[in-house]
């Protein structure tokens, strides 16, 4: 008998060692063992974990190192047996069944490159559905859901797929950025890597919706295994014929192909990654024309995230209905968000929009990873507001983060401890900008570094009053002026430092450091 | 500018040829090449200009806009530490601090036996379990000091 092992592929496992967790089990074993390179649940805090398959279920063991495997085998591990790193029956975990995953439904669960594992669990049912139907009732049933880009800005999906779908050409493009720059995310990632065929089959679904015939993932090139991920399961959705020139017999073509970035931050922005797409450099467009309508090579292009693509087979196989149940306000669905930074147990958790922050973080994260008190949390990315610690009581969802001059964004949540210098942070911003900027438009160009010289002054006590006074018309003149959000938002972070934090600005002050 | 040598100039057209049928093929190619010489070679610039009909110009933007094309080789290991908020918010500094002083040089640099390139990053995606960083493509997590120094021994034997 062939006892079934699942050591996660994912890279934040790996960092951790999980390639040399997989060969240990594989030396140490007491009998024949089937190792499974699964995706990360999501628990990270608890990884490289381990699964055993049992009678009971997948029993989970974690964080296990390398030099572990072997007292755990001797423990009895691959029974199922207790032991102080034994978790239980990983389904069961109150952080797992608390969560509605429908993005993330198969991320941890199967063999990401498994195409009869993608099948077993539901795969492919929502491109069935679609196919099935006319495009047009496709765009609808997108546009009921409620769905809204899940990259930051939270447009709606099927304003935007109705726009691409409404010209009529013989060359349309789907699409994905998957440039997932920002500190504090990496749901793209956990996707692609954990589930990638979701991300193919969405696509799918978008092509066939709006009348496309060629698709382009972009990832960014910090992600090497989500690019080795995505093209090997690119290769295999070709040889099931879930891409290609007859897309499930359907008669559909759709070619999906990947391109990597070279570390620019700003190819996030959709018509920077357009550019970059067309081997140029990532310089922003003006806006208008949009990308709906002058894309890619200047054609009618659906740009969507990762996981606004990846919920669409979710939405299509349940139906708009179940997916716009869901959520609060006009924030439907689920979320993934994503605890990082100075947190205990950080990871992935998927649910609908409207629990608040603080029980995210306090409830699932467990607070601070250092055990101190916190300090700040920046949710939406280097671009989105820091919070202080008695502001967490906020829903997550788009317009309540907005009233309260915050950005809900793609969900990203980094916790900071008592430690933290925030006129340090509010620098750095402007510092990120700085090196960042792609340079077309001056706001940004020049207004970041003039914001790390006004800052520098500010914290080294010169005239602060009147270069207070400076930064604040910087700040204004960046929001107004610049030509995308790189620009445009990094006056938040800088602002709700200054407004939260003052006394960190102060020359004496630099925080409780 | 040093042109390239009758092989690499070959080589470099044949990577322009496998990739003839591609939209926007400069950016794979100059992976390609960056893949295979470990840099891109300003001497590659005029072959790619006349091979993809762009300007010498076309080609030199993209080639400096993006942080990851070098135009010289880096060092036999190549160490990128995460200076992004997540790790900051775990002491990502005070370990890019550590690494400078233990490698005795600054961001950016490589070391004189030309064995470690010190570079920063913004974001591995490894944000709930920094502070994070990168040897040769393989992405570390909870990196400390110690860890960093077993790592980096184990890497290039220092």
């Amino acid at each position: 008998m062939t006892t079934t092992v699942y050591v996660p592929r994912d890279s934040a496992a790996r960092s951790l060692g999980a390639d040399e967790v997989a060969a240990k089990l594989m030396e140490t074993a007491d009998r024949p063992i089937r190792i499974v390179r699964n995706g990360s649940h999501g628990m990270l805090w608890l990884e490289p974990l381990v699964e055993v398959v049992t009678e009971r279920g997948r029993v989970g063991y974690g964080p296990v190192e390398p030099d572990a495997v072997a007292g755990l085998v001797a423990a009895g591990m691959l029974d199922g047996a207790d032991h102080e790193l034994c978790q239980g029956v990983v389904a069961d975990l109150p952080w797992m069944r608390d969560q509605t995953r429908l993005c993330f439904t198969r991320v941890g669960v199967t063999d990401p490159l498994s195409p009869d594992d993608y099948l077993a669990h539901g795969g492919l049912t929502g491109l069935r559905r679609a196919l099935s139907s006319d495009p047009a009732d496709v765009v609808a049933e997108v546009t009921e859901s409620g769905l809204r880009g899940r990259g930051g800005a939270g447009f709606p999906a099927g304003v935007k797929w109705k726009t691409v779908a409404g010209i009529s050409g013989p060359l349309k493009f789907v699409c994905c950025n998957a440039d997932e720059g920002d500190s504090g995310t990496f749901a793209d990632r956990m996707l692609m890597e954990g589930d990638p065929f979701t991300l193919i089959e969405g696509m799918t679904i978008a092509a066939y919706a709006v009348g496309a015939t060629e698709g382009y993932v972009y990832i960014r090139s910090e992600y090497p295994d989500a690019v080795r991920t995505m093209r090997e399961a690119i290769g295999v959705a070709r040889e099931q014929g879930w891409l290609g020139d007859d897309v499930l017999g359907s008669g559909l073509t759709f070619n999906l192909f990947v391109r990597v970035g070279a570390g620019a931050y700003i190819c996030g922005e959709e018509t920077a990654m357009l550019e970059s797409l067309e081997g140029k450099r990532g310089m922003v467009r003006a806006k208008p024309p949009i990308p709906a309508i002058t894309g890619l090579f200047g054609r009618p292009t659906v740009v969507n995230n990762v996981l606004t693509l990846a919920s669409v087979p979710a939405i299509l196989s349940g139906g708009a209905a179940a997916y716009q149940a869901l959520g609060v306000e006009r924030s439907r669905g689920t979320q993934v968000f994503q605890l990082a930074g100075n947190i205990a147990r950080g990871g992935i958790f998927e649910t609908a929009f409207g629990m608040t922050l603080q029980d995210l973080i306090q409830k699932y994260g467990g607070g601070t990873r250092s055990g101190r008190p916190i300090r700040a949390v920046q949710v939406g990315g280097p671009l989105g507001a820091y919070l202080p610690a008695d502001g967490l009581d906020l829903p997550m969802e788009y317009e309540a983060f907005a009233a309260a001059g915050a950005m809900l964004g793609h969900g990203g949540v980094v916790v900071f401890d008592d430690t933290v210098d925030m006129a340090a942070m509010a620098r750095f911003a402007m510092e990120f900008c700085a090196e960042e900027s792609c340079g077309k438009c001056t706001p940004c160009r020049v207004g970041a570094v003039r914001g790390v010289e006004v800052i520098d002054k500010i914290r080294a006590g010169q005239d602060p009053d009147d270069n207070l006074a400076l930064l604040g018309d910087l700040c204004e003149l960046m929001t107004e002026g610049s030509l995308c959000a790189m620009g445009g938002l990094t006056p938040m972070p800088v602002r709700s430092a200054l407004l939260h934090f003052a006394d960190d600005f102060s020359p004496r002050g630099g925080g409780q450091r | 500018m040093v042109s390239p040598g009758t092989s690499v100039t070959d080589r470099v057209r044949a990577l322009v040829a496998a990739h003839r049928g591609d939209r926007g093929a400069l950016m794979p190619i100059l992976h390609r090449i960056q893949a295979e010489f470990g840099y891109v070679d300003p001497g590659v610039v005029p072959v790619l200009a006349a091979e993809l009909n762009i300007s010498r110009a076309d080609v030199h933007g993209v080639i400096t806009f993006y942080t990851d094309f070098r135009s010289e080789p880096a060092g036999a290991t190549v160490l990128k530490l995460c200076r992004a908020e997540a790790c900051q918010s775990v002491g990502a500094e005070q370990l890019i601090a550590h690494a400078e002083q233990v490698l005795g040089i600054k961001v950016g640099q490589t070391t004189p036996d030309r064995s470690v390139t010190l570079e920063q990053v913004f974001c591995l995606g490894n944000c709930a379990l920094g502070p994070a960083g990168q040897i040769n493509e393989q992405v570390r997590g909870r990196l400390t000091r110690a860890r960093l120094d077993a790592l980096l021994t184990e890497a290039v034997g220092r």
